[in-house]
This record gives structure tokens, C-alpha cells and sequence, in this order.
């Protein structure tokens, strides 16, 4: 195989990864410890890509400086997180804890379809682009191929950064041990006088932000319109399906085997790129269907 | 007894009335378009171009003084809920004439329905050449060219300002539309030019978000040209990703349908790509813009709706034109009196109309033949984005497979002796 185009479609491969991780990371801290799969989580990714192309481009339009975009888009992913995330969980999610599977995955479906509608009737259907923090941060041209800094270089530092992040916040933060205790067992956790509802609602915030920021960190690489959260949640759930859920690290490597099989995919046979994603979680639930990281859980019933 | 007798006789009589039908209250007709969906954004600006073009309509009398209602549903929910829509429109809710669709799997779905309803229907916007080459319909029209001369017209273009280039790759969208394009457009130019190497063949799925690895690829293999047939969010997408890596430097990109992404993609679209517009259709389209019905339009598209008009403004400005064309011709053939659907079908055949484009005339086979416009990107800072140079309007006749062939075939027996023969109109800008 020859290095060069390996090298490349490696490149292309992290950088795609990225993205998709930061996103899976949020719905896979959100059934870790809640157990409840947020099929919401693709709005939210939206609506942190719509918000944040909206304020960069109000910020522009008011003389502002490209670089500026990148405190916008932490501002973006926390309103989502707040104004968003904390109602659905408040409102919605805190109903239905001890009802069916199957109705939750009904209710955050319902929240999702309402959310997309609600995209519509504030952004209408036209597609938005909004580049100007990309472009400020420039090219970098290696072996010959031109990449942005901010695909090849950014996204991939902001992912690892989450990673260790998230580690360092639910194992040496008070508030994350309070999760972590939580997530173990709920009961005994209340028990010893931990608020779960909480926990609950923190973690939702949480996961909720994420998802906002995985959109607002794409919205500068990508068109922003209806729909396009339906694609990220399909994507970060086989991502987080193939991982086991709940599994943070095992999402970062899953991730990564997934955008590495797409990248290679488009390099050597890209008739079947869109089908590798799907692919690797086949294999992977074929041979361990709790997931790669996943433990096989006693049901409850 | 004589009471017995006169209404034998109006019974009798009722069949042939047909021939002098009273004039309707309003001529009834239901759209469909994209309301939903990514296709919105060739769907949304065509209704409002109609709601404007039927409020002009009316505000002059109408067709014949009858006024013209349309009615839209939505091509976004679906195949199925649209066909029953479609349906429920023509039998319960009255409607004279259908205009359907922008998709093409719509089209093939509603064109059989539209005949076994006995309503007349318009092609109005959808690309795919397949459905009078495999069918024979009496009350299906296309008032627009189809897949076949677009791409024909992007290839010949191509082939005319870049005569000398080696190498090519495709980026298409992984559907009908970008599959079949990708077909005819691969066949004419290996007929014409069979010399050229097709270096890499894309289709990432519909509405990808992201295209950097394709672009790598495509940096790494170096093409002297890319072709898309892509549109709306992909068609950005694409474009704004291979112009910030300066893919656009390296290689010349055919984007047959860029005209409807011009105002969108700003600055982000270098000069010197190629641009087509699915026939001839452009908001300065050189032999219409200094028409005064053309510029009243124009002003008032972009004053409702605060962006350029793109070429499913144009399609829907054709179908209305096709709807009055065709009702005055039949009350002229009927004597002045309103005709009655059969009278309205039978004066479609052959019939000329103008919307905001060049004339179009429907076929024998009820293909409309269009002309069509491909130029070359340029930003002139007249305008926040780009415009085209160096345009051409090519005769839809000669570019149309004829009636009864079948495109992939009538393309694949062309030469490059094909284009010396053509009647191409240029323009600087």
C-alpha cells in the first residue's frame, strides 16, 4: 500500500472521528447514566450548529473578528445545554424514568420531530454557511494535499481534550463521583443522601452541551439545514452501539475505527463509504452484542 | 306526456353540452413541491414565484376572466401520503390541472396516476428523461427539457472552453438523479471525446455533511476536471470545503446545477467553474433581461423574498405559461368558449409558451423542448456573489434525443462532429 495515500486517508480518517465522537460522547454519558437513549440529542446537535451560525453572523456583521466565533460557539452549546436540554429533562424525561423502554425511546423521538419542526419555523428551510472561523485559522498543506488547520489539527486536539476532560470531571470532581456513585446504583446512591434527580438533571445538561458543541464545532465545515441532525444521531448511536453504551472510552475508539474505515473506504472502494459505519457495528454486535466495552448487564425484568 | 318528452330530450342532450361548457367560478389547480425537506430549496422559492405569477395573472383578468387558484401539497412527506394528497386534489378537491413534480421518483410515481385520474398534469421541474422514452401518456406534459439536454449542454460547453483537458473525476450525489446524470453525462463525453480518463468516480450518500475525504482524494489524483451534479445543502457543501482547501485552483469544476446555489455560496465560488442551470434559466439571463415583464418580475421576486430568483422560479413561471397557453388555444379551437378537459389535452400537443425563459414548445411525445444556458463563474463585485461570463444558450431541439429514441442510446451514437453543427447564441456576461 502506498505510504502517502495511507498517510492521507489516516489524516482524513481523525478528523472525520473527531466530530462524530464529540458527539457520540454526549448521548453515551446521557444512557451511561440515565439510561435513556436521547434520540434528541440530533436537534440538539442542530440547534447548536444553527445557533452558532447565527450569532457568528450577527457577531460579523457587527465588525467582530473571525476568532471571535470560537467563545460564540461555547456560548452556542451552553444555551442549548440550559435552555433546551434542562426543560426536556425537567419536563419530560423526569416523568417517565421507571416507565418502559420503549416509551422513552417514544418520548425523546417525539421531542426530536417537534424539535426539528421548531428548527424550521426559526430558520426556515434555505441552507446556512458559515466559514469564517475556518478560514482564519488557514491551511496546512501535507504531502501535497491541502487540509484546514482547523479539520486536521482543531478538531481533533477539542475531541481529546473532551476525552480527558470528561475523565478528570467524574473521577476527581465532586460532582462527578456523585454521577459515577449514581450511575453504579441509583438507590443506594440516594440512600447515602446523593440528590439523583440531581445528578440526572446535571448530566443531561452535560451530555446536552456536548451535543451542542459537536454541532457548533461543525457548523463552520458544513451546511447547516433541516435534517442534518438526523444523520449525526444514526451515526453517534452506531458509534456508541458498537462501543457498548454507556462506554466512554470504547466511544473514542469506536469512533476512531469508524472514521478510519470510512476514510479508507472512499480511498479504495468508495462505493460502499456510506455502508462502513453500519458495517463495523454488524461485525462488531455479531461477535459481542453488548458492544465492544460493554459488560452483559442482568435485566431488571 | 310533454313534460315526459323535454326531459328525454335534455337528457339526451346533457352529453353534448360538454362542447359549451359554462366558464368555471376559478380554474382550479394543485402543485406539488418541496415545502420540506432539503429539495426546499428549489421548492419554497418556486411557490412563491407562483403565488406572485397567479396574483399578476389574476389582477389582469385571468384566463379568459376566469381566475386561477392553485393549491400546493407537499413532495416532502413522502411518496405515498403525496400520491394520495394527489389523489384526494383531483377527486374531492375539484382540481382542473395537477402540476407534479420536482422529484423525479415523484414524477414517475404521479405521471401514471394523473392518467389512470384522467387530469391533466404538468412535468413541472423533475429531471429524469425516462418517462416518455418508457411510457405513452395522453394527459402528462412536460413544460421543461429533461436530464438529457442538460447534461448534453454541460458536456458541450465543457468540451468548447476546455477543449484540451485529460483527466475527470465525479462527485455525485449517491441517488437517481446524481446516478443517472452521471450516465448520460459519462456517455456523451465518451462519444464525443474518447479519449478522456474518468480518474475517480464519488457518490457520497444524499446530504452528506461532509466531503473532506473525497476532497483529499480528489487533491491526491489531481483531475484536470470535477464534475457535480449535486444541489442545494450538498452542492454548498462541496463547493465551500473544495474552495477553502484550494481544490478549485487545480481543477476546473462543471456543476450543472450551480445557478441555483450562486447567491448562497457568496464569495466562497472562485471565477472561472462552470455553472449550468437546468435550461435557460438566470436572473440576468442575457436575451430576458432587458424585457420589461422579465425585470417586473424579477424586482418583485427578490422584494417578497429578499434573494435572487434560481431555476424552479423559472420551471413554475413555465408551467403557468403552459396552463394559459394551452386554455387560450383551446377556447380559440373551441369556438371561444371554455373547453372542456380533452379539448384542453388536445391543444397542448405542439403548443409554443414563454414564462420567464425562452419560448418552449411541447412535443409530440409531450416533451417540452428548453433552451438551455451554461456560463462561467466570475466575481465581478457587482453582485455579494457570483455571476457568469461567457454564456451560452443552446438550441434544447438539437440537444433533445428525438421522439421515440432512447437518450442513453442517442447520446452514446453521437461524435464530436455533433457539436460543429450546433446553433449556439454567446454572450460576454
Amino acid at each position: 500500500m502506498n505510504v502517502t495515500i495511507f498517510l492521507l486517508a489516516l489524516f482524513d480518517g481523525v478528523s472525520y472521528a473527531a466530530l462524530v465522537f464529540i458527539v457520540a460522547l454526549g448521548l453515551t454519558l446521557i444512557f451511561g447514566v440515565m439510561r435513556i437513549l436521547n434520540v434528541a440529542h440530533g436537534s440538539l446537535y442542530a440547534i447548536g450548529a444553527y445557533a452558532t451560525v447565527s450569532l457568528t453572523g450577527f457577531a460579523l456583521s457587527m465588525g467582530a473578528a473571525p476568532i471571535l466565533a470560537f467563545p460564540l460557539m461555547l456560548i452556542s452549546a451552553v444555551l442549548v445545554g440550559l435552555l433546551i436540554g434542562g426543560p426536556i429533562e425537567v419536563l419530560l424525561l423526569r416523568r417517565i424514568y421507571n416507565k418502559p423502554e420503549v416509551l422513552q425511546l417514544l418520548v425523546t423521538f417525539a421531542v426530536f420531530m417537534i424539535l426539528e419542526d421548531v428548527q424550521r419555523l426559526v430558520w426556515g428551510t434555505q441552507p446556512y454557511f458559515q466559514s469564517a472561523v475556518l478560514q482564519s485559522l488557514g491551511n496546512i498543506t501535507v504531502l501535497g494535499v491541502t487540509y484546514t488547520v482547523y479539520q486536521l489539527i482543531l478538531l481533533p486536539l477539542v475531541a481529546v481534550a473532551l476525552l480527558l476532560g470528561l475523565r478528570f470531571f467524574l473521577r476527581h470532581t465532586l460532582n462527578g463521583k456523585l454521577i459515577l456513585a449514581t450511575t453504579e446504583d441509583r438507590e443506594a446512591a440516594q440512600s447515602i443522601g446523593i440528590d439523583a434527580d440531581r445528578v440526572f438533571l446535571l448530566t443531561f445538561i452535560v451530555g446536552a452541551i456536548l451535543a451542542g458543541l459537536g454541532g457548533a464545532l461543525a457548523s463552520p465545515t458544513t451546511s447547516i439545514l433541516p435534517g442534518m441532525g438526523a444523520d449525526m444521531i444514526v451515526l453517534s448511536f452506531a458509534v456508541v452501539a458498537t462501543a457498548g453504551l454507556g462506554q466512554i472510552e470504547g466511544a473514542a475508539l469506536t469512533a476512531l475505527m469508524i472514521g478510519l474505515g470510512r476514510s479508507f473506504a472512499i480511498y479504495f472502494w468508495p462505493e460502499i463509504a456510506v455502508l462502513v459505519p453500519y458495517l463495523i457495528m454488524v461485525l462488531v454486535l455479531l461477535v459481542r452484542p453488548e458492544g465492544l466495552f460493554g459488560s452483559p448487564a442482568a435485566r431488571k425484568i | 306526456m310533454k313534460k315526459l318528452l323535454l326531459t328525454t330530450v335534455a337528457c339526451v342532450a346533457m352529453p353534448m353540452m360538454g362542447f359549451a361548457l359554462d366558464k368555471p367560478d376559478s380554474l382550479k389547480v394543485g402543485m406539488t413541491t418541496f415545502l420540506t425537506g432539503p429539495a426546499s430549496v428549489f421548492g419554497v422559492p418556486a411557490r412563491d414565484a407562483m403565488d406572485i405569477l397567479v396574483a399578476n395573472l389574476n389582477d389582469a383578468g385571468g384566463i379568459d376572466g376566469v381566475p386561477v387558484e392553485v393549491s400546493y401539497i407537499d413532495e416532502g412527506a413522502g411518496a405515498e401520503a403525496l400520491s394520495s394528497e394527489f389523489r384526494r386534489m383531483v377527486e374531492t378537491g375539484g382540481a382542473d390541472v395537477m402540476f407534479a413534480a420536482i422529484s423525479s421518483g415523484n414524477c414517475q410515481t404521479l405521471a401514471p396516476l394523473a392518467e389512470d385520474l384522467k387530469v391533466p398534469n404538468f412535468l413541472w421541474d423533475c429531471g429524469t428523461q425516462k418517462i416518455f422514452e418508457e411510457h405513452d401518456y395522453k394527459y402528462v406534459f412536460r413544460t421543461q427539457a429533461n436530464a438529457t439536454p442538460e447534461m448534453l449542454a454541460a458536456v458541450i460547453y465543457l468540451l468548447k472552453v476546455k477543449p484540451d483537458f485529460k483527466t475527470l473525476a465525479v462527485v455525485n450525489q449517491d441517488y437517481a438523479w446524481g446516478r443517472d446524470s452521471w450516465d448520460i453525462f459519462s456517455t456523451a463525453l465518451k462519444a464525443m471525446k474518447p479519449d478522456v480518463e474518468v480518474v475517480g468516480e464519488f457518490f457520497p450518500k444524499f446530504g452528506a455533511p461532509d466531503f473532506s475525504t473525497e476532497i483529499s482524494r480528489l487533491q491526491a489524483l489531481r483531475p484536470d476536471v470535477v464534475l457535480s451534479t449535486s444541489w442545494g445543502g450538498d452542492l454548498d457543501t462541496f463547493v465551500q470545503q473544495a474552495s477553502q482547501r484550494g481544490l478549485m485552483n487545480t481543477s476546473t469544476f462543471v456543476l450543472p446545477l450551480a445557478e441555483s446555489s450562486l447567491e448562497r455560496l457568496g464569495s466562497a465560488l472562485p471565477a472561472g467553474q462552470i455553472v449550468g442551470a437546468r435550461g435557460d434559466h438566470y436572473f440576468l439571463h442575457p436575451e430576458r433581461r432587458d424585457d420589461a415583464d422579465f425585470k417586473a418580475f424579477m424586482t418583485e421576486y427578490e422584494e417578497k423574498t429578499g434573494s435572487v430568483s434560481v431555476y424552479s422560479v423559472f420551471h413554475a413561471s413555465q408551467a403557468l405559461a403552459a396552463l394559459k397557453a394551452g386554455y387560450e388555444k383551446a377556447i380559440a379551437d373551441n369556438g371561444g368558449t371554455w373547453p372542456d378537459k380533452d379539448q384542453f389535452v388536445a391543444a397542448m400537443e405542439g403548443l409554443t409558451f414563454q414564462g420567464l425563459g425562452l419560448p418552449v414548445t411541447i412535443r409530440a411525445d409531450h416533451q417540452g423542448i428548453e433552451a438551455q444556458l451554461m456560463g462561467t463563474s466570475v466575481q465581478t463585485g457587482d453582485y455579494p456573489f457570483a455571476t457568469l461570463e461567457n454564456i451560452m444558450v443552446f438550441d434544447g431541439a438539437e440537444l433533445t434525443a428525438p421522439v421515440g429514441a432512447v437518450s442513453t442510446e442517442w447520446v452514446g451514437a453521437l461524435d464530436a462532429s455533433f457539436m460543429d453543427g450546433l446553433s449556439i447564441s454567446t454572450f460576454d456576461k
